[in-house]
């Protein structure tokens, strides 16, 4: 059963075109991913679908409600994380709780177990203004402000951004315990890494969605040979490779350089070039790719 | 022979009030090279980086950047290096020109060589169909490439960067680095502080701090060795946790 229906929605600001006929559905449970960079419209769509912000065309529902016509109940069941921090800077962390609640006409105590797990680890520091919190503590608060009258559906927009790589795994750990309790959860982020993580992805660029599938199948569906390459002087080895006499894509990644290729690689071609012009000691071995280098591809296809 | 330094810090330590922000920090990093500073969300990356650039005295300590001391010589520290944050860099109501010529005049450049600098600057960067576009206007990822660039327009010793690549495309993060590369292989020494791991992996060497203290410093393949891990993911994630069991 779909949960989340989008139809064609498009929005401009001026003539900039922030969202273009996008598309997409959710299932009721399931944990969605908006993936792209700042500028592919993902703030835009979620503040549309949580009936902020008006689309210039198309439509959307979320659980059978309108988002135009049923804004006031779709409001009830949403529970929306936006990505600048919205709270009361000079409210207690307990005073914004319960403000929150309040407005929604539940309690804290009401709905204490949904928050528990979170809000326990600020709940020491609950007298402190909240615009004196550590960024990690703000990202604790906001998440159980958006959950205290235990919506149906989660909404958050980059919630791990500037959020270190540990606070970060705890973060997603949070997000499939939500899951298990049944709420939908559509999230966005910046960090591709976080895309395997959920069970489908919406890979979007510029207003528009490249490819919407499961993690699995979008690395199923890369069709370019891809090598990583190791050498001593990596930085040289990326000038080197991309003055290779065929049409690829050179990009670092960690460790190695990620080189890949419509066309056929011949990988002792490849290495003699290397050795000719400086690199005695690569390795090259052929590797499967990540959501990053799927990415990476379908922003060239796109281009 | 001894490697050149840059920048030398003993035994820094950095109180407020009771808290310890930075205890003990003691590193050196060397001329040209390019410094990972990783740390989970509080650890005292940002303190420590104040006080390396001049804009907070430590508690105690001591601490020498560019050749200049941080108790007594904060201007001509400032002089010397650049700074670049995701947060604020240049401003969004001045043309991509109009923030050259401001931070070139700020520097002290003359406006004879500003304007030819700016010029060639705007050339390389590819911005000038936008040259006298308000900054509001033009894509993150160019802002990013250009606040790096105005950064270390008065050449610099050394350039702070603080999250440079935050929210940017997986391209332009690329060509950023290629932009760090460039300025590490004309001898600025670049400290660089960042939530993405496999950036960690583009440094010379990374120092990782955990609750106020250096857990460990070397290059990312050394880490990698000591941590038995796969990556510097796993790096960061085992000392980050492990201190937080303690």
């Amino acid at each position: 059963m779909n949960f989340v229906e989008i139809n064609n929605i498009s929005k401009s600001y001026g003539t900039h075109k922030a969202l273009h006929e996008t598309s997409f559905s959710v299932k009721k449970g399931e944990l969605f991913g908006v993936i792209g960079p700042d500028g592919a419209g993902k703030t835009t769509l979620f503040r549309i679908l949580t009936t902020l912000l008006l689309a210039d065309s198309g439509s959307a529902k979320i659980a059978g409600l309108d988002i135009l016509k049923d804004y006031k109940k779709i409001r009830q069941i949403v529970g929306y994380m936006p990505g600048k921090f919205s709270l009361y800077q000079d409210l207690t962390i307990e005073e914004n709780l319960a403000f929150f609640a309040t407005i929604f006409g539940t309690t804290i105590k009401e709905n204490y177990e949904l928050i528990k797990d979170i809000y326990i680890q600020i709940e020491p520091f609950k007298d402190r203004q909240a615009g004196k919190l550590s960024g990690g503590m703000k990202q604790k608060l906001a998440l159980s402000c958006a959950l205290i009258h235990k919506p149906e559906i989660l909404i958050l927009d980059e919630p791990t951004t500037g959020v270190d790589a540990v606070s970060r795994t705890e973060f997603w750990d949070l997000l499939r315990r939500f899951k298990d309790m049944g709420i939908t959860i559509i999230v966005s982020t910046p960090y591709m890494d976080e895309a395997s993580l959920c069970d489908r992805v919406a890979l979007m660029q510029e207003g528009k969605i490249m490819q919407i599938d499961t993690p699995a199948n979008i690395i199923k569906n890369y069709k370019p040979e891809l090598l990583a390459i190791h050498s001593n002087n990596m930085h040289d080895l990326l000038v080197k490779l991309r003055n290779y006499n065929i049409n690829s894509q050179v990009y670092l990644f960690g460790q190695t350089v990620h080189f890949s290729s419509n066309e056929r690689i011949n990988q002792s071609d490849l290495k003699n070039y290397l050795q000719n012009n400086g690199h005695p000691n690569t390795e090259i071995n052929t590797c499967s790719p990540t959501i990053e280098d799927c990415f990476l591809w379908l922003m060239k296809q796109h281009n | 022979m001894e490697k050149e330094k840059a920048i030398t810090v003993k035994n820094l330590v950095k109180k407020f009030g009771s808290f310890v922000a930075n205890d003990n920090l003691t590193f050196d990093v060397y001329k040209g090279e390019i410094f990972g500073f990783l740390g989970a969300n509080g650890a005292g990356k940002t303190t420590a980086l104040k006080i390396l650039c001049g804009l907070s005295s430590p508690t105690s300590g001591e601490i020498n950047v560019a050749g200049f001391d941080v108790y007594t010589e904060t201007n001509k520290i400032k002089n010397n290096i650049g700074y670049m944050s995701q947060k604020f860099s240049l401003y969004e109501d001045l043309t991509v020109y109009e923030n050259i010529r401001f931070y070139g005049g700020i520097y002290g450049l003359k406006l004879k060589d500003i304007r030819k600098r700016a010029d060639e600057l705007i050339q390389k960067l590819g911005l000038t169909n936008v040259r006298n576009e308000l900054l509001s206007s033009i894509p993150l990822g160019w802002k990013q490439k250009l606040a790096f660039s105005v950064a270390i327009f008065h050449h610099p010793k050394i350039v702070f960067l603080d999250e440079p690549t935050g929210g940017v495309d997986p391209v332009t993060r690329r060509e950023f680095w290629d932009m760090i590369y460039e300025a590490a292989g004309e001898g600025i020494t670049i400290m660089v502080t960042t939530h993405y791991m496999d950036e960690a992996e583009y440094c010379n060497r990374v120092c990782i701090m955990v609750d106020g203290r250096i857990e460990a410093i070397g290059t990312p393949s050394e880490l990698i060795k000591n941590q038995n891990a796969e990556n510097m993911n796993d790096v960061f994630i085992q000392l980050a946790r492990k201190v937080k069991q303690k």
